[in-house]
């Protein structure tokens, strides 16, 4: 049995029927990681003794039958951003070299419960601003489809980990698509759940309206499972819902007679790689032919949604970052005279070039005389673009789409173009701002071999209709 | 002729709640403890945390609003106040700019005017919000650092802003002891301003009498208590004045009052003013405060002073200035009020309240807030002296020991021997040695000084160790001379 092939599901299932063990799986996962990180890099921290212990106490709990669940015994990635009690959380930035975390996020205790084994810290872009891994302070992170390529951002380290079998599922986090992105670009799924599903306490927080975590998985039937472990109502987060009928690995069914699907023409427009709006409308008509009814229509706004996203996400991030100034924790300039030049200087040595443009984005657009004009019109466009899904979903149960306009581009060829980039996010990040569930399912690869994601957008709360989609997809290309 | 000015003053009350956890975490808000000690992810701002809204912080600045006649703002926000100060670890105050949850109110006060008389004016109160408090920041001057104490950070305040109504000193004053009592009354804080509480900073400018525009106001920060604030506002009026008629400018900044040098220093003007960058945290949601919600705050609103004092003169047979000293204090008036109701005659209750009590507050200078002797003591003191069990010196000496200490009071004559002695027999035989001892007062007496009674029950007294009846003896002692 190749261990390593086992998608997450099977794998906890092989451990509970004895075939081998969480130790095993964990040791095998690590030798994985050894071999595999020099050529792609997709961790930040690996913490070998941790996990290996933490394996021997979940196998014992798993044969004392304290350990039931679909997922005990599973060895996970975490995005560096998410605090690891006693683990180093970096948000791949130089102010949080040495940063230890004095407690665990409320996701990952969840994981844990359910019987996880944490492998280590993957690597982002840092603070999760940028959409190939390119910016993280401890180096690029390389795609495991082709290492020439970026594995897409932020939660780059989390896809490539799953893509590259250096870990079962990962969990990572998504604030304008920085799940579904690189799952495309990787070939895994990735889903970001309704904004409020996971507890965003111990989420290192960018955009905190938008900030949501999500799973990075093998397959769907990992994604729902992972989902269902992750979600909980959190009252350490005034944000968090409390939700019922969160059993979405019910959703896994192989049908969708009669589902509404609706494909935005504005999302096939212009910028569009011919192959990936190939692919994407093919894994349609693979829908239709498994009884879905989908149809075209306009959804409009998708042009306003880049600027008021940029503006929304810079002006939290530039108040959400003001605590890393070297009093407290983290990188801190030496031989600072005064209290002004140590800030001046921690935080100008400490963050990288992207993470300064945001903030001084952030700051410009929450300035006073600059607020109403773009700060305020941007929280009016969000209330639109929220409007606009209402419409669609008014018609439709699913809206189908691509994830990016393009496949993985090459190393080093996006950073130089910073509005480029931020053009990239445009059929994900409108998701965040209307707080959507959206998912990332692979379907198909261009003529370079290089993945292809398709997206599924579903109203709030119907996780599980995108789950259902995408499963039966998913059966039907097997 | 010299010019005639007027001063012209608002106020920026900050209010400490008197909550047990903090605003957003549940950490301990009491006062004291090692440093960082009453702290968490949450109020020392690691990343990561979030905050999450203490409900009795909504409750008590809904009950304040409403206590000053405020509108409540039903759906009110949190906004972020940014700002790079070690004493705030996020580097953003939570605050309330854009939806404070309490508007346009106004309290009435009541001012000594200079005929001797008193009147009333309103004074209109802008806005209050709910906001968090800082760390406090510690120089280490041995070691030549700057350590920061979290143990604060995060404390519930809320902020009382007044339109500028008031004109003088004593009208500040009166404002000030208004809220305070309002607020005491609701229980929602102690507002000592000595210990920080309550503290209020104050816009000061001045104006040609009849001059319609206001001048430029400075901030008067550091203001420590009442006599810091008239002191204070006496000199701001006076600087701005000298330098009007020096043909100079009034500039608007932040001052320092140094209350020992009774001089203030220039913190930053308002050129330098910071933009916070206020927005909604996104971290928080919406506070939502039904009617149903607000009914119930209302209906839980607490007898105020004004209606009190009414009920008192009505109820009670005591005097005007009793009952004006007795509400003057929420915690007064509740012992007052718990006494009458354990029985204890009003009259009585209010004597031990209005000189031994007043007596020992002004020799421990103490507040009446501070006092600790419970209600249900005083009663039984009261109990014990009707009931002859102890004499009215013995009373005010066990009274002593009970304001120091709370004992109670049956247990503490009993244990210390100090009951009255009712035996006629006993008392007999001591007043019958006094007589004996002292022919010259009895002669004096016999001869007509009425007076030498009086030190014939003193020996008795002190024959007894004080623990007679002085009526009893001098009955006695009539009866045997």
């Amino acid at each position: 049995m190749d261990i390593l092939s086992l998608t997450a599901v099977e794998l906890a299932k092989a451990i509970r029927e004895g075939k081998t063990t969480a130790v095993e799986a964990t040791q095998a996962v690590l030798d994985k990681i050894a071999a595999g990180e020099d050529t792609y890099h997709c961790y930040v921290t690996v913490e070998r003794e941790k996990a290996l212990k933490q394996a021997e106490e979940v196998q014992k709990k798993i044969e004392a039958g304290e350990l039931t669940g679909p997922l005990a015994g599973v060895p996970f990635a975490i995005k560096d951003n998410m605090c690891t009690e006693g683990t180093l959380t970096t948000c791949s930035s130089k102010i949080l070299e040495n940063f230890v975390p004095t407690f665990s996020a409320e996701a990952v205790l969840n994981l844990e419960k359910a019987g996880a084994v944490i492998l280590g810290k993957t690597n982002m872009d840092e603070f999760a601003m940028g959409s190939t891994t390119e910016t993280s302070y401890y180096g690029v992170t390389k795609n495991p489809r082709n290492p020439e390529h970026v594995p897409g951002g932020s939660s780059g380290g989390s896809a490539a980990a799953v893509a590259a079998e250096e870990c079962f599922a990962a969990l990572g986090s998504d604030t304008g698509g920085s799940i579904r992105q690189p799952a495309s670009y990787c070939g895994v799924v990735g889903m970001k759940p309704t904004y409020g599903t996971v507890s965003r306490y111990g989420l290192i927080a960018y955009g905190s309206s938008l900030d949501q975590i999500g799973p990075l998985t093998k397959d769907v039937t990992d994604c729902a499972t992972v989902l269902e472990a992750i979600t909980s109502h959190d009252p350490k987060d005034s944000t968090s819902m409390e939700r019922k009928n969160t059993d979405f690995t019910s959703a896994l069914v192989a049908d969708v007679k009669g589902m509404k699907i609706g494909i935005p023409r504005d999302y096939f427009g212009e910028g569009l790689d011919p192959e990936v709006r190939d692919a994407v409308l093919a894994a349609a008509e693979v829908l239709k032919a498994q009884g879905a009814e989908v149809e075209e229509f306009d959804l409009s706004l998708v042009d306003y949604a880049i600027p008021t996203y940029y503006t929304i996400a810079a002006a939290e991030a530039s108040s959400n970052l003001e605590r890393f100034d070297g009093v407290k924790y983290g990188y801190r300039a030496q031989d600072a005279e005064d209290l002004h030049t140590m800030y001046k200087r921690s935080r100008s040595q400490g963050f990288g070039p992207e993470v300064k443009r945001r903030i001084m984005l952030g700051s410009f657009v929450l300035s006073s005389g600059y607020y109403d004009a773009y700060y305020l019109k941007a929280l009016r466009v969000k209330a639109l673009i929220k409007k606009a899904f209402d419409e669609a979903f008014a018609k439709y149960d699913v809206i189908l789409g691509p994830v990016a306009p393009t496949t993985a581009p090459k190393l080093g060829s996006s950073l130089s173009d910073p509005i480029k980039m931020y053009l990239g996010d445009i059929y994900t990040i409108s998701i965040n701002l209307a707080g959507l569930p959206g998912i990332s399912v692979p379907c198909g690869t261009d003529s370079k071999g290089l993945p292809i994601g398709m997206q599924l957008i579903g109203d709030c709360f119907q996780e599980k209709k995108l789950i259902r989609a995408a499963y039966t997809y998913e059966q039907s290309v097997k | 002729m010299a010019k005639q000015y007027e001063t012209v003053i608002g106020l920026e009350v900050h209010v400490e709640l008197a909550t047990k956890t903090k605003i957003f975490c549940g950490c301990s808000t009491a006062f004291g403890g090692r440093p960082n000690t009453h702290t968490c992810p949450v109020c020392t701002g690691m990343p990561g945390s979030l905050p999450v809204l203490n409900k009795q912080v909504v409750e008590y600045a809904v009950a304040v609003g409403l206590a000053t006649n405020c509108t409540i703002t039903q759906y009110c926000k949190f906004d972020r106040k940014n700002y790079f100060y070690p004493d705030n670890p996020q580097n953003y105050q939570i605050s309330q700019l854009y939806l404070p949850i309490c508007r346009n109110g106004s309290v009435e006060i009541e001012v000594a005017g200079e005929d001797g008389g008193t009147y009333t004016k309103p004074v209109r109160i802008h806005e209050i919000h709910m906001e968090e408090d800082a760390g406090k920041l510690v120089h280490d001057d041995w070691e030549d650092c700057t350590l920061v104490d979290y143990n604060r950070s995060g404390v519930p305040l809320i902020e009382i802003v007044s339109e500028p109504d008031m004109r003088s000193a004593d009208e500040v004053i009166a404002y000030l002891e208004k809220l305070r009592l309002l607020i005491q009354y609701l229980g929602a804080s102690d507002c000592k301003l000595q210990e920080g509480s309550m503290r209020a900073d104050v816009n000061l400018s001045v104006r040609e009498v009849g001059a319609e525009k206001f001048g430029t106001r400075t901030e008067m920060k550091n203001l420590n208590s009442f006599k810091a604030i008239a002191r204070a506002i006496q000199g701001e009026r006076e600087r701005q004045i000298d330098l009007l008629e020096a043909g100079k400018e009034v500039i608007q900044e932040t001052r320092r009052w140094d209350d020992n040098k009774e001089y203030s220093y220039a913190m930053r003007s308002k050129e330098d003013a910071q933009d916070y960058r206020y927005f909604p945290d996104p971290d928080l949601v919406p506070v939502y405060i039904s009617d149903e919600w607000l009914e119930n705050i209302r209906s839980r609103q607490p007898e105020f002073r004004t209606e009190k004092m009414k009920r008192y003169k009505e109820e009670y047979d005591i005097p005007e200035y009793d009952i004006d000293i007795i509400t003057g204090s929420k915690h007064l008036a509740d012992i007052f009020e718990t006494c009458v109701a354990l029985g204890s005659q009003p009259k009585k209750v209010s004597n031990w309240l209005m000189v031994e009590t007043m007596r020992l507050l002004k020799e421990k200078e103490m507040e009446p807030e501070d006092i600790r002797f419970s209600p249900e003591h005083l009663s039984k003191l009261i109990t014990l002296v009707d009931g002859k069990v102890i004499n009215s010196s013995v009373a005010k000496e066990v009274f002593q020991v009970m304001f120091e200490e709370d004992v109670d009071p049956e247990q503490y004559v009993e244990e210390k021997g100090l009951k009255t002695v009712n035996d006629e027999g006993a008392l007999r035989k001591v007043v019958e040695e006094v007589i004996a001892a002292n022919p010259q007062s009895v002669e004096d007496y016999h001869n007509g000084k009425e007076k030498a009674i009086g030190f014939l029950v003193g020996q008795t007294m002190k024959a007894m160790k004080g623990k007679a009846d002085p009526a009893s003896v001098n009955q006695m002692l009539k009866e045997l001379l």
